[in-house]
């Protein structure tokens, strides 16, 4: 027993010693350097190829005019980032200068301490003033803007026009008539969805929450307040839910579908509408469905509005570490120019986050159009909160929806359970 | 290892380190310091791999942690028993702990038995049959956990499936109710599980000298008594392993559980311990949270384990 009480003491000590767990040490550098490397992390997209040609032009442009200085951009798998990003901000020393990163990780990565103010510097840009407000959004934390938006993306109506046309249907105007139009089509082709939804996909019923004028939160950075309990949310939740039952989307299926789910059951020709994105357009083309559909704003609650969608997309943003940070920041504004992100619509189709930038490609692509519509129209976006990432991962909204779906709680209770989770996320957070 | 016999030069090799911990030597066995000599490369390797991540562990979970902390941008705080106070008034923690252990209690209970039942049947069938179940039971165990999750889902699928094809369920989904999804989920696990104890407890049974089964069977005793009175008892110190083993490997359920619910099931109905650690606290870098449970399934199954032996060494059994 002497053995053990010689143990427990040297325990006892070692603990007694302990100081903290480990910190990366810095915050930004004071260096920076006019020449030498910078380093680079871009998204790997599924189809690369179109992309690096769009960036490597900027390159050489960029490394023309700084004399000495050479750039290399590493494309990082996109089911990895959040690692090799995090990794990034514990290691400055093996750091990137300039990072691609998805627009809800903006708050999250601010209050890690990664990435550097850019506002004077966005401010002093000649083509910031024509970014959309809500891509501006996406980039500003406590009024100060952490990076350049790079693309968007957002959602909007896909419908098959085989079946409508066989059933004699118009494309519906309202949410209301989207919700009779799907049990129709259901009722008509029972081995069909009416319209595909899924009780994980969160991007695609935040429109119905948002179309009857309920909000995920209220207040501003520092201060949210959850405000999916409130009346216009709840009606928002009503009808989304609706959309679960035996007449369109049967629970025991959809409730643990997620976007993609849906996307590839529209695709495989097992739903007649869905919610996709910009970026689904590929996946639908490489299904049974290709040259069968057409895609429309999602309709709001009046006739003829279109319901505010979540705008998505990446931002790119200067690293608080970087030791080039004039550099990198200049490199940041040319991949992100009007001229770079028409390039990148060229190649990728993905959405510029300039308003007029916009309107020229849907003139020249017209299956952007309706997306365009959307963007035009109205988005929103997530709170500009760290707590968003909790939120998120600890799959707050999706559990409410199937908890109403699955017929475990009711509306009220579901979404004040949420509400509750949503604050304590917020409390703790920030 | 009972006591040694002090004549046969065989045990005197191993004797200083009996003796050393045992603090019973005679005095004539030299310094006291050599079995810690002898013990010292062992006991670095095991500090360095085993000690030093769990004071690490304990250490984070006592203080506000997250990636804010990690990179540097804000102070780390020390929060005391915080983490595990938070931990412990979330109710949804106590019920998936519960979920968990009835889950980890089930999965083992029929890997067991389908493991002995099948390792007792290797010794019963011929060569070919034989080599043919081996092979079957290799390839479950060899196949990555992921590949067999997705595999089993594509069986239970709710319109491609074949099993709902056989069975006639037309579009039945397995994964929505709760019990129906753990069942899946417990099915898969037994059967990527099952192997290594039919392989460990058909190697032990190889081991039971066969005079012995062979004067149980004359004195007319049945299979299942044989196993009862005569394997089990023989094989006593093997079951413990695979038993410990499989507590630990099916409370610690992860990649089964995240692919096949779809990482928690409806409304996170079929969450266990390790899938919530990983959305609570380290999809959200919330470390110091993660850590807290770390420690709480560490003391369980340290807990589990100590008792079970504990109890094993009350009926008078010698691992």
């Amino acid at each position: 027993m002497k053995l053990s009480a010689r143990l427990v003491a040297v325990a006892a000590v070692l603990a007694t010693a302990a100081c903290a767990p480990q910190t990366s040490g810095t915050s930004s550098s004071d260096k920076d350097e006019k020449t030498g490397t910078l380093r680079v992390w871009l998204f790997q997209e599924v189809n690369n190829k179109p992309k690096e040609q769009a960036v490597d032009s900027v390159l050489a442009a960029f490394e023309k005019a700084h004399e000495d200085t050479e750039v290399t951009v590493e494309y990082i798998p996109v089911e990895t980032r959040a690692q090799r990003i995090k990794a990034a901000f514990n290691d400055p020393e093996s750091a990137p200068d300039l990072i691609e990163y998805g627009n809800t990780d903006t708050a999250g990565y601010v209050k890690d301490g990664g990435l550097a103010d850019v506002t004077e510097e966005f401010a002093a840009w000649d083509e910031a003033k024509d970014t959309d407000p809500t891509a501006r959004q996406s980039v500003t934390v406590d009024g100060k803007v952490y990076g350049a938006p790079y693309f968007v993306g957002v959602r909007a109506l896909y419908y098959r026009t085989d079946v409508f046309d066989e059933l004699g249907l118009d494309v519906p105007r309202t949410q209301a008539e989207l919700i009779s139009t799907a049990k129709e089509i259901r009722a008509a082709k029972p081995g069909m969805y009416g319209i595909a939804v899924g009780g994980a996909y969160t991007y695609g019923a935040m429109p119905f929450i948002w179309a009857h004028g309920g909000e995920l939160a209220t207040g501003k950075a520092g201060s949210y307040a959850s405000a999916i309990d409130s009346a216009d949310a709840r009606e928002g939740i009503e009808a989304y839910t609706s959309l679960f039952g035996d007449d369109n989307c049967p629970a025991a299926k959809c409730a643990g579908m997620g976007g993609n789910d849906t996307v590839t059951a529209f695709a495989s020709g097992k739903a007649a509408m869905a919610i996709g994105g910009d970026f689904s357009h590929a996946a639908v083309d490489a299904g049974k469905v290709k040259g069968a559909y057409a895609v429309v704003p999602l309709p709001g609650v009046e006739p003829g509005s279109i319901a505010p969608a979540f705008a998505g997309g990446n931002n790119l943003g200067v690293l608080k570490s970087t030791s080039h940070r004039t550099l990198a920041v200049d490199l940041m504004k040319r991949l992100a120019s009007k001229k770079a992100q028409g390039e990148l619509f060229d190649g990728m189709g993905f959405l510029p986050t300039f308003s007029d930038v916009r309107q020229q490609v849907a003139a020249k692509e017209p299956f952007v159009k309706p997306f365009v519509e959307t963007l035009a129209a109205d988005t929103k976006f997530v709170p500009a909160s760290p707590a968003w990432a909790q939120i998120d991962s600890s799959l707050v909204l999706p559990t409410m929806f199937q908890e109403i779906v699955s017929g475990k709680k009711d509306v009220a209770t579901a979404s004040q359970d949420a509400a509750k989770k949503m604050n304590e996320a917020f409390g703790s957070a920030g | 290892m009972t006591a040694p016999t002090k004549s046969r030069p065989v045990d005197r090799a191993r004797l200083p380190v009996i003796r050393g911990v045992s603090r019973s030597s005679p005095p004539s066995r030299g310094s006291s310091g050599t079995p810690w000599l002898y013990l010292a490369p062992a006991l670095v390797v095991l500090g360095g791999l085993l000690a030093y991540p769990i004071y690490q562990l304990g250490l984070i979970s006592l203080f506000h942690y997250t990636q804010a902390q990690v990179s540097g941008g804000e102070p780390t705080t020390f929060e005391g028993f915080g983490n595990y106070a938070e931990l412990f008034a979330d109710e949804q923690f106590w019920q998936v702990l519960l979920a968990t252990v009835l889950f980890a209690a089930a999965c083992v209970v029929c890997t067991l038995a389908v493991g002995c039942a099948l390792a007792v049947l290797l010794t019963r069938v011929r060569a070919v049959p034989r080599l043919a179940l081996m092979l079957a039971a290799l390839g479950a165990w060899a196949t990555p956990a992921i590949t067999g999750s997705t595999v089993w889902l594509f069986l239970f699928d709710a319109d491609f499936g074949p099993v709902n094809r056989v069975l006639g369920l037309g579009d039945h989904s397995w994964t929505y109710g709760r019990f129906s999804a753990f069942f899946l989920v417990l099915l898969e696990v037994v059967w990527c599980s099952f192997p290594f104890v039919m392989v460990t407890v058909y190697a032990g049974i190889r081991a039971v000298p066969s005079e012995v089964l062979e004067a149980a069977a004359l004195d007319g005793a049945s299979q299942w008594r044989i196993w009862r009175s005569v394997l089990a008892p023989m094989l006593r110190p093997i079951l413990v392993v695979v038993t410990i083993q499989s507590v630990i490997w099916d409370f610690k359920v992860f990649t089964q559980i995240y692919v096949m619910t779809g990482g928690g099931g409806i409304a996170g109905q079929n969450l266990v311990l390790n899938v919530y650690a990983y959305q609570q606290a380290f999809a959200s870098s919330q470390y110091s949270l993660g850590a807290a449970i770390g420690v709480v399934m560490l003391l369980i199954l340290l807990g589990v384990t100590l008792v079970y032996l504990r109890l094993l060494r009350r009926q008078g059994e010698e691992l």
